[in-house]
């Protein structure tokens, strides 16, 4: 594997990552986080529709005349994204009722559009492909650590095993109800933001 | 009174942000200043109020399960609703494409203000998400979607406008650097969400 594919993977996973630096696609994911299995199949769902479409479009790339690429776009991702929908209603229905109109909002996701035009209609297939599935991955990373933490907060429970012994709740201790309503979900993003770019100062903005 | 009730609910309690955060790209992004804040918040409310009961009329007459029977007995069984995303989003598409020679024609000064922000609202999931939503919820009326639809654009206008306002003000306060920019306004939305989360429960 040469250094080019390299960086193409690695780079989203964590210093370009989709979320906390390019800050795409946060609408239709923090509604998810409330659970590490909901997490989980949202962050599935998202590596493979941004990869399958992003090599769909990179392998039509000189075929799509530039004026009407946003809808041809828009018809591949939908595709894609009702796929998803229809294997999940089929294998995994209460998670599907679960998610409801997000699984179907991973069609605005910027993510999948934003890499698509900055990315896929530029390159050949192969690396589209991979920059689609790392973004996706880089995505889902940063939903399954906010899901971790609200899940364990908010529930005591991890995929709905509980992990916090009984006899802590004896003692006294109280599941964090505010950490499964919304505005917690953008608090830790905000909070996991802040630790990155500490960690990374040249990310700080002026 | 069940109108009213509707509108103030999709307003404040259901906020498009705050209890669902949609949109939030274009909301983060365009809400450095109140100016081009409100021009996209205005935008949002406008292409809601046309393309949300369009897509109801779609799902009650093409889309739902037995929707197609007006044609004839013989469609009665037809369920066409796993097409919902991508008509949907084409419908959403094109009235955006319309929308925008039609402002261009007839209103150039709004045309304008509004220009850059109209082609991006196309893929700004609050737009999608309350076409979802109104599925989901299985509105009655065509009237009942409508003005789901003008609450919800009212709520998301209000939201970007506010946010906008703290931002201005924020731009003068000594903000750690690790959390300038964007860190800070995540956790400013956060504050501000549970400051709306107090109209929960309000019933009219």
């Amino acid at each position: 594997m040469n250094a080019n594919l390299k960086e193409t993977i690695l780079n989203p996973i964590f210093k370009g990552n989709p979320i906390t630096v390019l800050v795409l696609g946060i609408c239709s994911s923090l509604a998810v986080t409330v659970e590490m299995k909901g997490a989980l199949v949202m962050a599935l769902s998202v590596i493979i529709v941004t990869g399958v479409s992003s090599l769909i479009l990179s392998l039509l790339r000189n075929t799509i005349p530039n004026r009407v690429r946003i809808i041809v776009q828009l018809v591949v991702v939908a595709m894609m994204v009702i796929l998803v929908d229809q294997v999940l209603k089929a294998f995994a229905y209460s998670i599907d009722k679960q998610l409801s109109v997000y699984i179907g909002l991973i069609i605005t996701n910027c993510i999948v559009m934003g890499r698509i035009e900055a990315f896929a209609l530029g390159n050949k297939p192969i690396p589209s492909l991979l920059d689609g599935l790392a973004n996706g991955v880089g995505y889902g990373l940063i939903l399954i650590v906010v899901a971790f933490f609200r899940e364990l907060f908010g529930s005591g429970t991890l995929f709905g095993v509980q992990v916090i012994p009984n006899a802590l709740y004896e003692a006294g201790y109280v599941n964090n109800g505010l950490v499964i309503l919304p505005p917690m979900a953008l608090i830790l993003i905000g909070v996991i933001i802040w630790i990155q770019r500490g960690i990374q100062k040249d990310l700080q903005e002026k | 009174m069940e109108y009213l009730s509707l509108f103030v609910k999709s307003i404040f309690v259901d906020n498009m942000i705050f209890a669902y955060f949609l949109g939030m790209c274009s909301f983060l992004a365009v809400s450095k200043n109140v100016k081009t804040a409100s021009g996209l918040g205005l935008a949002v409310i406008f292409v809601l109020l046309v393309t949300l009961p369009i897509n109801y009329l779609l799902n009650k007459y093409v889309l739902q399960p037995g929707a197609l029977s007006w044609m004839g007995e013989s469609f009665a069984n037809v369920d066409l609703s796993f097409l919902s995303f991508i008509i949907f989003i084409a419908v959403i598409a094109a009235i955006v494409q319309i929308v925008e020679m039609v402002v261009e024609k007839f209103a150039p000064s709004l045309y304008a203000s509004l220009g850059i922000f109209l082609p991006l609202i196309a893929v700004n999931c609050a737009i999608l998400g309350g076409s979802l939503f109104m599925q989901n919820k299985d509105f009655t009326s065509f009237g009942e979607s409508a003005v789901y639809a003008l609450g919800s654009g009212i709520g998301w206008f209000l939201a970007i406008v506010t946010l906008a306002a703290i931002r201005e003000k924020m731009a003068y306060n000594n903000v750690p650097p690790a959390l300038k920019g964007i860190g800070i306004t995540f956790i400013t939305v956060g504050l501000m969400a549970m400051a709306f989360m107090t109209f929960m429960g309000i019933t009219l």
